[in-house]
């Protein structure tokens, strides 16, 4: 009897001296599906499908790292893009210098492009990618902690303001930034650090970086998002932080340092977002401006969580995906309803018989849609044009249908087929 | 030595005066109850001891040190744990997950471990109910896993707000037996109450509070007795 209780409080299975080699397993797994999906998956795709591959990766760090926040913590933070773009700034600033002051201009130094044949592999401009990725989401913690030290004293849309502040100042401080941008070797020669920090494109853009980011640094980054976001919310910092969200003054009258989590909860998700702007800014086929990264994006990765569940990685996750691929899946408009039926499967074996009215209404969403489809091919109509509006209409059909997002505050194999719920995954240990 | 001294304590809400400088002794091994009327100052009383609130002016020793100025964390450390009015159960988590925030700033596995064994055998409900999420507690149920939860920091000190309230009469008579129980084991307990008569039948020593002052204070067993307290707090011509 005592110890099957026991057992609840401390889950600690490995031996002590395997400990640090079973800790090291998801992330060799994780490297390995990185290195899959980058020689796999990658070249039978396409250039077109690998760019949306990437983005997806991008996204899903932005939406889990910002989950941290919104969802555990349940803070309001609406200035995420801001430290992608300090991230993304930082990142591309150090490639692109860096590159002239080493090898003389700032072209691709090895590493292998995406959709190009390899020209080498885990190379010195690749090592250099991956450290200036890593020193912007550095600097992007530091934005977080600065950032976050006045969430110790506001709440709710007070935080949203100061974190909307935030993003803005951050954009328009690049779009200050000088647009000349040194692109021989001589000039770069004759700058110094300060004026190179300086030099980052104005409003135009930071034009000219290496096009380092491909899917294994993506989804590599991505995997270690993941597993960190997991390994936080099933420790006893992830239940620090959602006491918070569940009851900030009882969290703090059971010796919760209120101050202390929020601050983390801001560090870690700006790090992650830091590292995803680094990404992004080496990515083919994006523009690394201010404007790119100013409150809308805020607002799309805040879409991402809050569709997916505060609180649910998983749901952030698969959220960040749907809503990378809708708008691109939207430019030709496929049928739905094999989406749509597996759906109501999905709910129905979850939740049987309390499933039945979330499965009819799966349903009328489903031949509406197929409705809205044909008729549209009956006259005509292009439905890329009216993409948009779709992807917006999705998303208040959505909140509509499940407001607390896809999977609430659970994780996905929370829900197990003909089976009771479990409770959240907040671990015990 | 006490093992709470409270001397002239004052404390502000922006211009409200809550409480105007109150003098509170608990001895160690003691229930002492708090009663009082709606807005007396009780619940403040509570959370300026376990840090929540910050006092103007006064001091507040637990075990010969200073608390004042300390964060609620800290104040948790040292081994004074607060059962907050309104239960605050963190619905989300299940009960197990509940008593594991109790026992947050602890490090002392074997000792958890034990603690949560006490816990659970002093509320059996919650064993039964260990894997359910908090939210499909009855109201009892969840005053027990308050409870628990702030036994799980392991205690000298224990504050308990409200106890009673909103219980049907016979889990208030459960709730108040494992009161006794707590404070046998060793525990020392300030308990405010609104429901005086329970109350003052449980506690050793009590204090009525009137718009942030102490009106009276003696033995429970003195106060009880007392036409004063009869009459405005137990319901008695």
């Amino acid at each position: 009897m005592t110890s099957a209780n026991a057992r609840w409080v401390a889950p600690r299975p490995a031996a002590a001296g395997t400990t640090w080699l079973y800790s090291l397993l998801p992330l060799l797994a994780a490297i390995a599906l990185a290195a899959a999906l980058h020689f796999g998956l990658q070249p039978a795709i396409g250039p077109f499908r690998t760019n949306v591959l990437m983005n997806i990766g991008i996204n899903v760090i932005l939406a889990v790292s910002l989950n941290i926040v919104n969802g555990f913590t349940g803070q309001f933070s609406i200035g995420h893009a801001g430290f992608m773009a300090v991230g993304g700034y930082t990142a591309a600033a150090i490639t692109y210098y860096t590159s002239f002051r080493v090898w003389g201009d700032a072209l691709m130094h090895g590493g292998v492009l995406s959709g190009v044949p390899a020209n080498g592999w885990l190379t010195a401009g690749d090592a250099l990618f991956v450290g200036s990725c890593l020193a912007g989401g550095l600097l992007a913690a530091v934005a977080g902690y600065l950032v976050g030290l006045p969430s110790l004293r506001l709440r709710g849309d007070y935080l949203a303001i100061v974190t909307l502040g935030f993003g803005e100042i951050v954009r328009v401080l690049l779009q200050q930034s000088d647009s000349d941008i040194p692109y021989l070797a001589a000039d770069v020669q004759r700058m110094s650090v300060w004026q190179m920090a300086r030099h980052l494109g104005g409003a135009l853009g930071f034009s000219g970086v290496p096009f380092y980011t491909t899917p294994f640094w993506v989804w590599l980054f991505a995997a270690v998002t993941l597993l960190v976001a997991f390994r936080v919310k099933r420790s006893s910092y992830g239940r620090a932080f959602l006491s918070i969200r569940e009851d900030e003054t009882a969290a703090e009258a059971m010796g919760v340092a209120l101050t202390r989590f929020k601050v983390r909860a801001f560090v870690l998700a700006a790090f992650f977002a830091g590292i995803a702007g680094g990404l992004f800014a080496h990515e083919i086929g994006t523009a690394l401006n201010p404007r790119e990264l100013g409150f809308m994006k805020s607002f799309d990765i805040v879409i991402m969580v809050v569709l997916g569940g505060m609180g649910s990685i998983s749901g952030a996750a698969l959220a960040a995906a749907i809503l990378t691929i809708l708008p691109e899946v939207l430019r030709s408009p496929p049928h739905v309803w094999p989406l749509g039926l597996v759906a109501i499967v999905f709910v129905l074996m979850v939740r049987r018989k309390a499933g039945r009215r979330a499965a009819l209404t799966l349903a009328a969403v489903t031949v509406a849609l197929e409705a809205v489809r044909a008729a549209a091919l009956w006259q005509g109509v292009n439905l890329a044009d009216y993409r948009m509006v779709l992807y917006a209409l999705s998303l208040v059909v959505m909140m509509i249908v499940r407001p607390k997002g896809l999977f609430g505050v659970r994780e996905i194999w929370d829900y197990r087929p003909l089976g009771r719920r479990r409770a959240a995954t907040v671990a015990v240990g | 030595m006490a093992l709470l001294e409270i001397r002239d304590l004052h404390v502000h809400y922006g211009a409200i005066h809550a409480l105007q400088g109150i003098d509170l002794i608990i001895e160690a091994g003691q229930i002492v109850t708090l009663i009082g009327a709606n807005g007396a100052g009780k619940s403040t009383t509570l959370r300026t001891i376990s840090g929540l609130l910050r006092p103007s002016a006064g001091t507040l020793a637990y075990d010969g040190q200073s608390l004042i100025g300390q964060p609620p964390h800290e104040i948790v450390r040292r081994g004074v744990a607060h059962a907050p009015e309104g239960r605050g159960i963190f619905a989300n988590f299940t009960v197990a997950e509940n008593l594991a925030i109790g026992a947050y700033a602890r490090r002392d596995k074997g000792g958890i471990a034990r603690d949560l064994e006490w816990a659970l055998t002093l509320f059996p409900r919650l064993r039964e109910r260990l894997t359910q999420s908090a939210a499909t507690l009855s109201g009892g149920e969840q005053q027990m896993l308050a409870i628990g939860r702030a036994l799980l920091a392991r205690p000298r000190l224990l504050l308990l707000d409200e106890p009673s309230l909103g219980l049907a009469p016979q889990v208030v008579q459960t709730i108040f037996q494992i009161i006794r129980a707590i404070n046998a084991a060793g525990t020392t307990i300030l308990l405010v109450e609104q429901n005086a008569h329970m109350a003052l039948q449980t506690a050793h020593y009590g204090y009525v509070l009137e718009v942030g002052r102490i009106a009276l204070h003696a033995t429970a067993a003195e106060l009880a007795a007392s036409d004063r307290v009869r009459r405005a707090y137990l319901g008695v011509a």
